[in-house]
């Protein structure tokens, strides 16, 4: 609509040899070094890599928006073959919003939410381009209809907290879209979503890209979001670019260590366990002032060499017959990857002893009490938050269960009850043959709560900054009274430290001087503290990145096997679940949908939820095909569940009115494996396997 | 800190130390070293009080005597005297004695009652929350000189009565503020680890949520330290601090003031003393919140 320049026919990004350093107290803190990228027109460059690797600070230094203490020390971006160093303070408030746009994780912090979403979003043609408000707001509706949101009437006069998280990010790529930018930048939209959600906002930036064809960076720790989203990808790490080139060409012919390093961290939900282990890279990310000479990925490389991994002026080199892909790494020819079998993480067969945990019937309600007038006057002021319904599960000894579920399907509540934090309202949950269910942790034994212990998901928040990792230790070791002398203590937390690998003057060290990967090792020590039969983990190790990930899943495992621990795993990572855990529960609003043995869950029949779920993994295989299913609608409120079958509202497989009155019947293909669905025998039978590898067909049956 | 880091092996440090050391920053603040050298001065002016005064406090000479007149002995009232022939600098000087002492104290005793407070009401929430908050909401609505007159008139003027009457004006402000700072910390999930362990809600208050809290509350602490000098100024004007003839600021101003007729100066310079010892406060508070905001 007038903004492109058709004249310019050259790449619309190009960063040369960019270097940006942030300034600190500590003193200059290089975050990117030596970063090329060229961007053509309607093209999109994958940014991948983990926490700290200066994804985001491209982004930001494309924008110029570096912030008091960021700069860019050396080399240039070329935004249309002009350097944005040139650009005055009024030309890049034109650039920005009209030609680059940027979307954002957090969409309800992109949205302000005293306005409402049509004013915001006539606002961005009202600010740069003369024209009408009438114009405006067609434009606006246009867009919305665009980004496939229903309704787009009722959206427009709506205040951002009125609409589901996985609407505000459509409305927040819709007024990015709005001024129909040349280039759109998109730092990890959908990391705050959920999965069936991210999906459909995935497929809207694949339609976006055909489209309207707009360029595109798409900024992500997701290897599986950047394969459908991207034709190119650049992998950095620790500040640097390690490898770059076509999708294909990266995926499917890595070269840098850390790069294949980074594909054997992620569990892919298709896959045989046995057959493509887990690899953990082992050690941490260094920290920017702590950089290693040479090759920052040297320390954690199987493949170091002294003398020549740790040289200086390392540079990319291109790899022959594939132009355009780049490695930065001296050895890259010489490492032979048919012979490189590194040693997996191994989740080997089980014996499941006898029942540790039983649910019946397991209910929680919150009570909600309406204070308002009309609610007196109608005499209802008690309504009920159904957040668990009758949940009946089993967990054997030595067996991981893992429950699966979105945000708000009751997961956490489950949790609560089973740690003694809330009393279930009805049914019984029996641990160790005795029922829990109404006893307060406060009531039960030092025993009975040293038995059962949690381990927590975000590394950040599970230890206290203000007590060194020794004290916390200790204090559990005496609260569970597994020891009562300060030495014999001192030793048991020592041996805590062996047991999660960690060295032991780590018990002196704060919270704070710790990595993410160590601090939930930690917490790993700290809930085995007091010898648990049974350890509830709520997503333990996703706030992790991918390659510590694998490290500390693979521990905790171990841990589990030499304790034949119980371990109820909670988890919204399909593709992990598959790796690790025994038995699945599939859970959607505080009810049961389906459960059985991981291989009776992954393969057919589904329940239609839980086949929506698989469908929508990303997955960081080019082998690998699926069905995609892009669930309708939003996750309804707990307040106030569907009657009958409580997906129905966004079944992809409903049959009819039955599904709206009757609660679903439980069928039972095989023993054990229980699907509350109304689909026939027959039509459960038939269904078709999600995920299959192109070459050769899993076999329906994963026995 | 960069070469502690990399050297690896921490050392074992009390949280005592720590926040010693967190409060170290504030020489990277140019605001927080002028309002701590402010403070320093009026604390070392305390401490070597008999050494700094020309005079005994309570010495009379010359009454109303202009500043820098000569006194019969050959002394210099550098500051003037009062209606009573005392010396103006060595009252200043002995009075800091006393607001050194009380304000400090004060602080101390509203922080002893607002914290538990503050941590019960937001760390148990419900009726006990309801119940507090109606209290201090009902304290608070108090306009704070007329609680202050009240209270010192029925239980009359003394220094300890001056640290009741702070303590009773400030709690609430302070529940306030510890309370905030828990129902956001009361759900961190070190929180939830301490709970299912079963521990004590006390303890957990004391131990796991109110040092995390100890940042914000440093810095609450000595803004108050700064009002407080200014209640016990305050209530000294009106007659209800400290009984004489021990030398008090804003007992000072009050009884010089009737003189501004004669000369307005002698009121000011316990004036400057009160303004500069609150402004030292504000400024070392200003000084810490800005250091805890830089990373």
């Amino acid at each position: 609509m007038g903004s492109q320049d058709h004249s310019y026919d050259g790449p619309i990004l190009e960063c040369r040899d960019l270097c940006i350093s942030y300034f600190t107290r500590a003193g200059e803190i290089p975050a990117v070094i030596d970063f090329n990228m060229t961007l053509n027109q309607g093209g999109s460059i994958g940014l991948v890599g983990e926490s700290g690797c200066g994804k985001s600070t491209v982004a930001m230094a494309i924008m110029r928006y570096l912030g008091g203490n960021g700069a860019i020390v050396r080399g240039q971006v070329l935004y249309k073959g002009r350097d944005m160093a040139s650009l005055s303070e009024e030309e890049l408030r034109q650039l920005r919003g009209n030609e680059i746009a940027m979307v954002y994780q957090e969409p309800m912090a992109a949205l302000n939410p005293s306005m409402t979403l049509g004013r915001q979003l006539m606002e961005v043609p009202l600010c740069h381009e003369k024209i009408s408000e009438a114009e405006a707001r067609k434009r606006a509706m246009q867009i919305l209809a665009d980004v496939n949101l229903p309704d787009p009437e009722r959206v427009m006069a709506a205040y951002p907290h009125q609409i589901s998280g996985g609407q505000q990010q459509r409305v927040v790529i819709a007024m990015a879209l709005l001024s129909n930018p040349s280039l759109l930048l998109l730092d990890e939209p959908t990391t705050a979503l959920d999965v069936t959600v991210e999906a459909g906002i995935i497929e809207l930036i694949g339609q976006i890209a055909k489209k309207f064809s707009t360029s595109m960076v798409y900024i992500s720790h997701n290897l599986g979001l950047i394969l459908e989203t991207c034709d190119r990808v650049n992998v950095m790490y620790s500040g640097v670019v390690v490898e770059s080139g076509t999708v294909t060409e990266v995926f499917d012919q890595m070269r840098h260590p850390y790069t294949k390093g980074l594909f054997g961290c992620i569990p892919l939900p298709g896959a045989d366990k046995s057959a493509r282990p887990l690899v953990p890279i082992r050690g941490q990310l260094p920290l920017p002032h702590q950089r290693p000479p040479g090759c920052y990925f040297a320390p954690r490389c199987d493949f170091f060499k002294q003398g020549l991994c740790d040289l200086e002026d390392l540079h990319m080199t291109s790899v022959p017959n594939q132009p355009g892909h780049d490695v930065r790494c001296r050895r890259w020819q010489e490492i032979d990857w048919s012979t490189y079998k590194p040693v997996g993480v191994g989740v080997g067969e089980v014996q499941a002893g006898e029942v540790v945990l039983s649910l019946n019937k397991m209910k929680k309600y919150y009570e909600i009490t309406d204070n308002s007038i009309a609610a007196m006057i109608r005499g209802k002021r008690v309504r009920y938050v159904k957040a668990n319904e009758s949940i009946s599960l089993e967990a054997r000894a030595s067996e991981t269960v893992a429950i699966v579920g979105e945000s708000g399907c009751g997961k956490s509540t489950f949790a609560k009850v089973l740690m003694g934090l809330e009393t279930a309202t009805d049914g019984e949950v029996m641990f160790n043959g005795k029922d829990i269910s109404q006893e307060q942790v406060q009531k039960r034994s030092a025993d009975q709560v040293g038995s059962m212990q949690m381990i927590f998901q975000n590394p950040f928040d599970t230890l206290n900054p203000s007590h060194s990792v020794g004290s916390q230790l200790a204090r559990v070791i005496r609260k569970f009274g597994v020891e009562t002398d300060g030495d014999k203590i001192e030793q048991r937390v020592m041996e805590l430290l062996d047991l999660v690998k960690l060295p032991r003057d780590f018990a002196r060290r704060r919270p704070r001087q710790l990595s993410g990967g160590q601090k939930q090792r930690v917490g790993i020590a700290r809930a085995f503290a007091g010898n648990p039969s049974t350890v509830v983990a709520d997503e333990p190790v996703s706030a992790l990145d991918v390659s510590v990930q694998a490290a500390v899943t693979g521990l905790l495992m171990d841990i589990q096997k030499t304790y034949r621990t119980t371990l109820i795993f909670i988890s919204h990572d399909l593709s992990l679940v598959r790796y690790l855990a025994d038995r699945v529960v599939v859970m959607y609003l505080g009810r049961i949908v389906e459960q059985g043995t991981t291989d009776e869950v992954f393969a057919p029949p589904y329940h239609p939820y839980t086949e929506a779920l698989l469908s929508a993994v990303p997955i960081a295989d080019t082998s690998v095909e699926r069905t995609r299913i892009i669930l309708e609608g939003n996750l309804p409120s707990v307040t106030n569940p569907p009657s009958g079958c409580v997906f129905n509202t966004r079944c992809q497989r409903k049959i009819g009115a039955i599904c709206e009155t009757e609660v679903p019947p439980i069928f039972e293909p095989s023993e054990g494996h229980r699907i509350a669905c109304h689909l026939s025998r027959e039509e459960m039978l038939a269904m078709k396997p999600v995920i299959s590898l192109a070459a050769t067909p899993e076999s329906p049956a994963a026995e | 800190m960069t070469d502690q880091v990399v050297a690896g092996v921490p050392r074992r440090e009390s949280s005592l130390l720590r926040t010693v050391r967190g409060l170290a920053l504030i020489r990277e603040s140019a605001v927080g070293m002028i309002g701590l050298s402010l403070v320093l001065f009026w604390v070392l002016v305390a401490i070597f009080a008999p050494l700094l005064a020309p005079f005994p406090p309570n010495q009379t000479g010359l009454p109303l005597s202009p500043p820098g007149a000569v006194g019969l002995e050959g002394n210099v009232y550098w500051l003037g005297t009062d209606q009573l022939g005392r010396d103006t600098l060595s009252r200043i000087i002995y009075g800091s004695r006393q607001v050194l002492l009380y304000a400090p104290l004060a602080t101390l005793c509203a922080y002893l009652v607002g914290i538990p407070m503050g941590l019960a009401a937001g760390y148990r929430r419900g009726l006990t929350d309801d119940i507090l908050s109606f209290i201090s909401n009902v304290i608070l609505s108090f306009p704070v000189l007329v609680l202050y007159i009240i209270i010192i008139a029925t239980i009359g003027a003394s220094g300890s009565n001056i640290v009741i009457a702070v303590t009773f004006a400030s709690a609430p402000g302070i529940m306030r503020i510890v309370r905030g700072l828990v129902l956001d910390l009361r759900n961190r999930e070190y929180v939830f680890a301490a709970e299912t362990r079963g521990e004590s809600p006390w303890r957990i208050m004391l131990v796991e949520i109110l040092p995390n809290a100890r940042g914000p509350l440093i810095v609450d602490a000595c803004l108050r330290l700064g009002y407080v000098v200014i209640t016990i100024g305050t209530l000294g004007f009106l007659g209800l601090g400290l009984p004489p003839p021990d030398p008090d600021w804003g007992g000072m101003v009050s009884e010089l003031r009737s003189f501004a007729i004669i000369n307005p100066l002698l009121a000011v310079f316990p004036c400057i003393a009160i303004s500069s010892l609150v402004l030292g406060f504000n400024l070392l508070a200003d000084g810490l919140r800005e250091v805890s905001l830089r990373d």
